[in-house]
């Protein structure tokens, strides 16, 4: 199949044109066919991304599968993996029928809600393979209008602040981006992305305003970049908009964002940020190492204090996401394996816990952790499963949440002691806040009336849950899963940045003297 | 030779004595009974005049001692602005004829101004500029105040003329400025004094008075302040009008004489255009934010639209012409459905431009609202629609032609002017259902418009419909 990758992209878009189309009426029965169409719409393209997964070759640290074709203004379709993207379109294509069924119940605007969600992976899906410049762009940012509208039409009280806020903050990240893409062009004279990971951007240092630029064009690009992946990471302190979408984002919302959208940062840094602009990125570094530090501290203490669970868990993957970033920055193969890792694994943890409080929400229509307490008399097989997410989102050996914060860490420890002394105190913070989580939310006595009646996890919702246990535990155990596949092409990201670091200041060495 | 002028000048004519037949044939006859049927066949004569001008002629060819001027840029705007004044008829008539607002005048009228505006964008000369530009909006002052018994299109149409008249005062001093120092109103000529380094004072002058009066046409900041009061004071058909072809070719105009009589010496305007453009953006941006009406809403759009333009002009090279002409061309299909679905609101047969009547449209109207919501983002400027790539264009040009801070400052104001767009977005997804909400409004040709250029908002991602290669091809010929 030569346009394998092209296949599962547009599959679930396609799947949304039938349903606007073709779909009529607004009674039970179509929002059932509705549902079931876009359960196996997603379904059908997790099975086709496996094909995927089967052809590619770890080995090669190319791209592979590649499809290209001519686009408008010297622009190219093209469309391709590598090691560091393939397991990001698997997460997607995984993630997506378990958020599908988590929407069962969803009442209102169902054929709209399953168009929302089939194209947001496709946009989603075409974000990690597109190999030019601006069809990534487009891919990138047109998924914010599905989003939009989720958080909006489908959110909860303060959803119209929570949807302009996500808009405007990640538009205004991403449109620098876009500046410094037709800076990109102007000067290689191409968007094709593998053409530009091997041109050298010029880093001669000038001045603007009079203020000194070091490492020159390479620096403003990176933090041009920087500022679209850092608010879509999202890094501290630009992470404000996560809490507010995710408390009003419904639950499959909520797991989308968490285990998808967020990625989107994370893979764009290692898709532009280190290997286009090494120089830029030496330069800046430390501040995006102690940023991270920062985040992991900072959001661990004020996820202790939060009163609702979902607000909680959203401080807790920014807090998670500062494991990545620091990770990509420590550029070496352990802490960008453990980045990667780290990113995969928070799909699948903080998914579920989105899930698990979308479980009692949709039981007690709340999120107040107070309005809880006692759980574990009454919903017993849901309180093992919190429990072993939670353990999880710890990072208990054993769990794929330990791998990744393990790996990161080791990886920083080599490159500035300091950072990964403060972020190691991040594993214990984690710990407090999440099992305090529990104990408030699932031990002790039931003495709330109205929770008498609450009954445990239905059939449906612990077969979603099933697939995710069974990857948590998978790669806590056994990581070279992962490992094996990103291992070579990260090793050549690695060695390619040192390469392009070492010739720059060669080239300033040779200048000054 | 004459005839041979005369050939070249063939479309104008055409348009011309159509009018005039049409105008005697009414006045003698069925009076505003005929209008409607006017209305159809002006918007006839146009699409048959765009095909006819898309399709013939090719190289540059200039007629009358080089006053008049047909090459491919002018073919390009001609062929937009009349698809879109034929579009924009069509629309109204509906509206205008079921409020007893149709009178035979109106078709008359806007044919008379796209002469004017065929005359502008083919200007070669600063006499044929003024002729064009008069003709074009002496039409515009009476349509803008066609609906005598309002105050407030009276109004309309006396601001608009008051300003207007004041506008082209400036320009016309700053085209005596230029004859008077380049010693010949013949843009080929000023061309040859005008050159990098050597602009002298008086022609500078004459340069900045005349941009001072093309701002003016293309409502850029600040010569704006007409543009929401006439937006909201004219018949909605009539702002519709204003919003497309009269911008095209002011807009085509400006290109014109700052490349053909100015070309010389882009470092003489580029500061001035950049400023123009900048300001734009930023109004456009954030004035709109705190309006509820949408016509005014939509003025305050199509000035910070004209100011993404002008950034496309500020460049100074090929590219920017080229990125100027297909912003111009995605902007004027963005406006037609935009106003198409503007004509459209309406609650127990009146108009209705307030924005909190959207409320929970997309229950009522769940594919009109569709369509609106893929308009507005685009106009916002969000891939994958049509609208991002008019500025993916824009801000190319600015930055290759050493304008990155302009560039800069262009996106963020897209992302502060993103919140309008999406306020709009807002009331029709996830208002509260109210009682003053929209009813009726079915007419099937708004809702095709507005359909139509939805899909061309979403379809174009494939290829822009090709009209690169045309702007492209234009574009050459303006600038070598």
């Amino acid at each position: 199949m030569d346009n394998l990758l092209s296949i599962v992209t547009f599959l679930p878009a396609l799947a949304a044109l039938i349903l606007a189309v073709f779909l009529r009426g607004g009674d039970e029965a179509a929002d059932r066919n509705a549902k079931w169409l876009a359960l196996f719409a997603t379904g059908a393209t997790f099975l086709i991304s496996l094909f995927i997964l089967f052809q590619f070759n770890p080995a090669d640290t190319g791209f592979q599968m590649v499809e290209e074709g001519a686009w408008l203004l010297g622009l190219k379709y093209k469309m391709g993996v590598d090691g560091i993207s393939v397991l990001f379109v698997l997460l997607t294509t995984f993630m997506m029928p378990l958020t599908i069924a988590a929407s069962w119940g969803v009442k209102a605007r169902v054929k709209e809600y399953m168009i929302a969600f089939l194209l947001l992976e496709t946009l989603m899906l075409g974000v990690f393979m597109a190999l030019d410049l601006v069809l990534f762009y487009v891919f990138f940012e047109a998924g914010l209008i599905p989003m939009f509208l989720i958080i909006g039409i489908w959110g909860g009280k303060e959803r119209i602040y929570a949807s302009f806020k996500f808009f405007l903050y990640t538009f205004l990240g991403s449109v620098l981006m876009l500046v410094a893409m037709v800076a990109m062009f102007a000067e290689a004279g191409s968007t094709d992305i593998p053409t530009l990971m091997t041109h050298q951007f010029s880093s001669a240092g000038f001045s603007v305003l009079g203020i000194h630029i070091v490492g020159g064009m390479q620096t403003l690009m990176f933090l041009a970049f920087f500022a679209s992946f850092a608010v879509k990471m999202p890094m501290w302190p630009v992470h404000t908009w996560l809490p507010d979408a995710h408390v009003q984002a419904p639950t499959a919302g909520s797991v989308v964002l968490a285990a998808i959208l967020l990625k989107m940062g994370g893979y764009g840094f290692l898709r532009f940020s280190l290997p286009m602009f090494p120089v830029g990125a030496d330069v800046l570094t430390p501040l995006v190492l102690w940023m991270s530090a920062i985040a992991i501290v900072y959001t661990s203490l004020v996820a202790l204090v939060q009163e609702d669970m979902k607000k909680l868990i959203a401080y807790s993957s920014v807090a998670h996401m500062g494991y990545v970033t620091m990770g990509i920055f420590a550029a070496n193969q352990q802490g960008v394996d453990g980045a990667i890792f780290q990113m995969l694994s928070h799909g699948f943890i903080s998914g579920a816990l989105f899930l698990c409080v979308g479980v009692i929400y949709d039981r007690m229509h709340t999120r107040d952790i107070d309005a809880y307490g006692g759980l574990v008399n009454r919903m017993p097989s849901y309180a093992l499963i919190f429990m072993f997410f939670t353990m999880a989102n710890v990072g208990l050996p054993g769990t794929s949440g330990f791998v990744g914060e393990f790996l990161t860490l080791m990886g920083v420890f080599q490159v500035n002691t300091w950072v990964a002394v403060v972020a190691t105190s991040g594993v214990i913070l984690s710990a407090s806040y999440a099992l305090w989580l529990y104990r408030r939310v699932v031990m002790g006595d039931l003495i709330k009336e109205s929770l008498r009646s609450i009954s445990d996890m239905t059939r449906r919702e612990k077969w979603i849950f099933a697939p995710l246990v069974t990857m948590t535990l998978l790669l806590g155990v056994y990581p070279s899963l992962v490992t094996d596949i990103i291992g070579p092409s990260v090793e050549a990201l690695v060695s390619n940045y040192d390469t392009a670091l070492a010739a720059s200041s060669d080239a300033v060495q040779v200048a000054s003297h | 030779m004459l005839q041979a002028d005369l050939t070249i000048i063939l479309p104008e004519i055409v348009l011309s004595v159509y009018a005039m037949i049409a105008l005697l044939g009414a006045v003698y006859t069925g009076k505003d009974a005929l209008a409607p049927m006017l209305t159809w066949a002006t918007a006839g004569v146009f699409v048959l005049l765009a095909a006819w001008i898309g399709t013939s002629g090719e190289g540059i060819r200039p007629a009358f001692g080089g006053m008049f001027i047909d090459d491919g840029f002018a073919r390009f705007s001609k062929v937009t602005l009349l698809l879109s004044a034929a579009a924009v008829l069509v629309m109204s008539q509906d509206y205008l004829s079921r409020r007893g607002l149709l009178r035979f005048e109106f078709p008359l009228l806007i044919a008379l101004a796209v002469v004017g505006m065929m005359m502008m964008v083919s200007a070669g000369d600063l006499m044929a500029l003024y002729m064009g530009l008069e003709l074009q909006s002496l039409a515009l002052y009476v349509v803008a105040a066609i609906r005598r018994d309002s105050a407030r299109s009276t109004e309309a149409g006396l601001k608009y003329f008051v300003l207007g008249a004041l506008s082209s005062g400036l320009l016309l001093y700053g085209a005596s400025l230029t004859y008077g120092f380049a010693g010949t109103t013949l843009f080929s000529g000023i061309v040859q004094t005008a050159t990098e380094g050597h602009v002298s004072l008086g022609l500078l002058f004459g340069l900045v008075l005349i941009a001072c009066g093309l701002a003016f046409k293309v409502s850029a900041v600040p010569f704006h302040m007409w543009t929401p009061d006439v937006y909201e004071g004219s018949p909605t058909p009539v702002t519709a009008f204003f919003a497309t072809a009269p911008k095209v070719a002011a807009m085509a105009l400006f290109a014109r004489v700052l490349h053909d009589a100015f070309g010389g010496a882009v470092g003489d305007w580029q500061q001035v255009i950049a400023f123009l453009s900048l300001l734009s953006m930023f109004l456009g941006a954030v004035a709109a934010i705190g309006q509820t009406n949408i016509k005014r809403l939509m003025a305050y759009s199509s000035i910070a639209h004209m100011g993404y333009a002008l950034m496309g002009l500020a460049a100074g090279t090929a590219f920017g012409v080229q990125a100027l002409l297909i912003y111009m061309a995605i902007y004027v299909t963005m406006n037609v459905g935009t106003f198409a679905f503007i004509l459209s609101m309406e609650r127990d047969g009146q108009p209705v431009t307030d924005i909190r009547s959207l409320n929970m449209y997309s229950k009522k109207e769940p594919a009109k609202a569709l369509a609106v919501l893929i308009l507005m983002f685009s106009l916002a400027g969000v891939p994958p629609l049509v609208g991002f790539f008019g500025k993916l264009y824009v801000l190319r040009a600015a930055y290759e032609g050493g304008l990155a801070w302009l560039a800069v400052a262009g996106v963020v104001a897209s992302v502060i002017g993103a919140f309008y767009y999406l306020r709009i977005v807002f009331y029709m997804y996830f208002g509260e259902e109210t009682d003053d909400a929209l009813d009726g409004g079915q007419s099937a040709i708004l809702s095709g418009f507005l359909m139509v250029s939805a899909a061309i908002m979403l379809l174009g991602v494939v290829n822009l419909f090709g009209i690169e290669g045309a702007a492209a091809a234009a574009a050459a010929t303006l600038v070598n």
